[in-house]
């Protein structure tokens, strides 16, 4: 007799989702399906609003991530007003982003992963929680929460609030920086990297004992995208878009955020409401591709930073395509994001007090694209006449890596799932495998139905129901 | 002519002109009463009933701007009564109409947000009505929310009393009021507006702003009012 396994909801993760594994007459994992349960619908209640107002709303989709989306949609209205924004502006958002990944990046390692990675996949579940790492490693979950609290101290000092600042606006930021609240933030930047490369020492014996895990989780090639310097190394902020293939081809390079049209299109499945992008010239669903800390470290040349930059020499020659690496590669992300903060920092530029261009609207379509903790993240919206927005479409990184986390579930099911009895752990190592994508599910579902795309409902077999250009 | 009359405020003997409302002799006395579509320099119209009071022997509450004092009045400006009516009253504009102070340009600068505050409300009892209201940017420098306006009508008597324009007027009735320009045109296609903000700075919420705000950046200048009611009425001397 067939059967359904669903593991509902997935927990620590971000927002709600569910898994169903669908079992055989043999009991074997014959399909398995992420579902993302919740609509948000920011992309419809926005149209209306006076674009000025964006950034504000948009940070609200998410508690944890708002200033990635206040950093994209800021650019979006930068775009609005083509305007280029004062290069003090653009530097003080990037430390603003960079202390947001970090603090993300910690939230999503700490907290939510390393129950699983120092505890044991098959620990007792009531255990395998931040609380246990606290009675098992106090340092290390000390060490979380701490890391933690360096990158949300950063953005308040910033932007005078944790949460939802509303210091980031279009044409630039609100407020210049001052040498106190810049020798606050650098006081606090060493202990960051010491318990980044702290974490990473440990780490690395970690990866020794999880050699089926990283066999198994999400490790399939597919391709890697994500935004870099001219240079080939690591941006956050700004830049061109750069896409490999699963042995580290370059498949496009130098591409433009507002071009993103041209080679991503979104497809629905009717399983989810998280929409699921592609490469478009791969086609669906060959061009699947993963963004967030992995793809970023698989498409640069290296970090770009003194101590990220040598430890990537040693994240090189894990196996590129496994999921279970974006621990790593979100550890050495850590690393580059104190490094880097204190470049930029160290720059008197940065103090500069113009830090605000402003315009009334010059064009009538902005695009903004940045990197977000969990990867490329895309805001696109369109005005009339009066500045009032008549459309929006995101494409949030957690749906980027959709249809990957729907493969990684299904390998992983099939992998450790077999039989009539299912052992916790193995249904554990389920979910495990979407915790590697971190993914933010508040931030990515939105009204599905309102691309301004090609639009296709798939059956589950891929089996294309019905299509939609706009 | 006038005279002087002697009245109790929360027990304190005051006195005052006869000509004065209760509300302007309890300001003047240093005694706070809640309004919402009271500004001084503009006339008072008792709407938005936040300053009610409750006066010895009469079961009625009163709007303390439009009620004149007189001779041995008791007045109580502060009681559960009164404060229940004024949380409902707040409630009531806040059910009505989109109010979302955290993405709103006037987050900490809005006289309802205050009002909220100070009445302790933190959640509303009564179902939001959501309504869809049109925001009019036709403007070139500012905006007109209707979902934030409370039609308190500050905006009307503005720019009809100091500004003479009466651009500004209230169309429709009950809950399907709405200010409006002209005879119901885009803002920015009135021929009456002169574009000298005064409906900007005195609006209590985030209904009129200027273009280009983002959250929380909206801040009014309203202390020109007065004076320039006063030297408007000495010239017309």
């Amino acid at each position: 007799m067939t059967r359904q396994i669903s593991i509902d909801p997935v927990t620590r993760i971000e927002g709600h989702a569910k898994i169903t594994i669908q079992l055989d007459d043999s009991g074997a994992v014959s399909d398995a399906h992420f579902h993302v349960t919740q609509v948000r619908g920011f992309e419809k209640f926005v149209e209306g609003r006076p674009f000025h107002e964006m950034p504000s709303l948009m940070g609200r989709i998410c508690g944890i991530c708002p200033v990635s989306h206040l950093i994209a949609s800021a650019k979006a209205c930068d775009a609005l007003l083509a305007v280029t924004i004062p290069p003090p502006a653009a530097d003080l958002r990037r430390v603003l982003n960079l202390a947001q990944i970090a603090q993300s990046h910690a939230l999503s390692f700490f907290y939510l992963s390393s129950p699983d990675l120092l505890l044991g996949m098959d620990a007792d579940p009531s255990q395998r929680n931040i609380f246990g790492v606290l009675q098992a490693d106090p340092q290390l979950a000390r060490d979380g929460v701490r890391l933690r609290q360096i990158g949300q101290q950063i953005i308040e000092i910033l932007a005078d609030k944790r949460i939802h600042p509303g210091w980031v606006v279009p044409g630039g930021v609100s407020q210049p920086l001052n040498a106190e609240k810049r020798d606050a933030i650098m006081a606090m930047l060493p202990e960051g990297l010491t318990i980044a490369r702290r974490t990473v020492d440990w780490f690395r014996d970690v990866l020794k004992k999880y050699e089926e895990e990283i066999a198994t989780f999400a490790n399939f090639p597919t391709l890697f995208m994500g935004l870099t310097t001219p240079e080939g190394t690591l941006e956050m902020y700004d830049g061109g878009i750069r896409i490999v293939s699963a042995d580290g081809e370059r498949v496009a390079d130098g591409l433009r955020g507002d071009d993103y049209a041209t080679f991503i299109n979104e497809a629905v499945e009717p399983h989810s409401y998280l929409k699921s992008p592609y490469y478009a010239p791969y086609g669906y669903p060959d061009g699947i591709y993963r963004v967030g800390p992995l793809a970023r470290l698989n498409i640069v040349d290296r970090p770009g930073t003194p101590l990220a930059d040598a430890e990537f020499a040693a994240f090189r020659w894990q196996d590129r395509n496994s999921s279970f690496h974006y621990h790593y590669a979100r550890l050495i992300e850590v690393m580059y994001c104190f490094e880097k903060m204190a470049q930029l920092l160290e720059n008197d530029t940065i103090m500069d007090e113009h830090v605000r261009a402003r315009a009334m609207p010059n064009s009538r379509v902005g695009i903004g694209v940045s990197e977000a903790p969990r990867g490329t993240l895309m805001h696109h919206y369109e005005i009339d006449a009066d500045g009032l927005i008549t459309r929006a479409n995101l494409i949030i990184a957690t749906g980027h890596n959709n249809l990957a986390m729907n493969r990684g579930v299904l390998q992983v099911a099939q992998h450790f799932i077999k039989g009539e009895v299912i052992p916790e752990g193995m249904l554990n190592r389920v979910e495990a495998v979407i915790r590697t994508f971190d993914p933010c599910l508040s931030c990515s579902t939105h009204a599905v139905g309102k691309m301004p795309l090609q639009l296709q409902l798939l059956t589950p077999t891929g089996e294309i129901l019905d299509e939609l250009r706009r | 002519m006038s005279g002087v009359v002697t009245l109790k405020i929360n027990g304190q003997d005051i006195g005052a002109h006869d000509e004065e409302s209760i509300l302007q002799a309890a300001l003047d006395n240093g005694i706070e009463i809640p309004t919402l579509c009271d500004l001084p320099g503009l006339s008072r119209i008792g709407a938005c009933r936040l300053c009610l009071v409750e006066i010895a022997g009469n079961s009625n509450l009163v709007p303390a701007c439009i009620t004149p004092v007189q001779e041995d009045m008791v007045v109580t400006t502060d009681s559960e009564r009164l404060q229940a009516y004024r949380r409902t009253i707040v409630e009531l504009l806040f059910a009505e109409g989109n109010h979302v102070c955290s993405v709103c340009v006037s987050n900490g600068a809005c006289e309802l947000q205050d009002l909220a505050e100070t009445l302790g409300i933190d959640h509303l009892r009564l179902p939001g009505l959501h309504p869809a209201r049109e925001v009019d940017a036709s403007h070139e420098r500012f905006i007109l929310d209707h979902n934030r306006c409370v039609l308190c009508t500050r905006c009307v008597r503005v720019c009809d009393e100091v500004e003479g324009a009466h651009t500004w007027d209230v169309t429709a009735r009950g809950i399907e009021s709405q200010i409006i320009a002209d005879l119901n045109v885009a803002w920015g296609d009135s021929e009456s507006c002169t574009g000298c903000n005064k409906c900007v700075q005195v609006c209590p919420t985030g209904a009129l702003v200027d273009k280009g705000r983002s959250v929380g950046e909206m801040r009014r200048r309203r202390e020109f009012l007065p004076y320039l009611t006063m030297m408007r009425k000495e010239n017309g001397k």
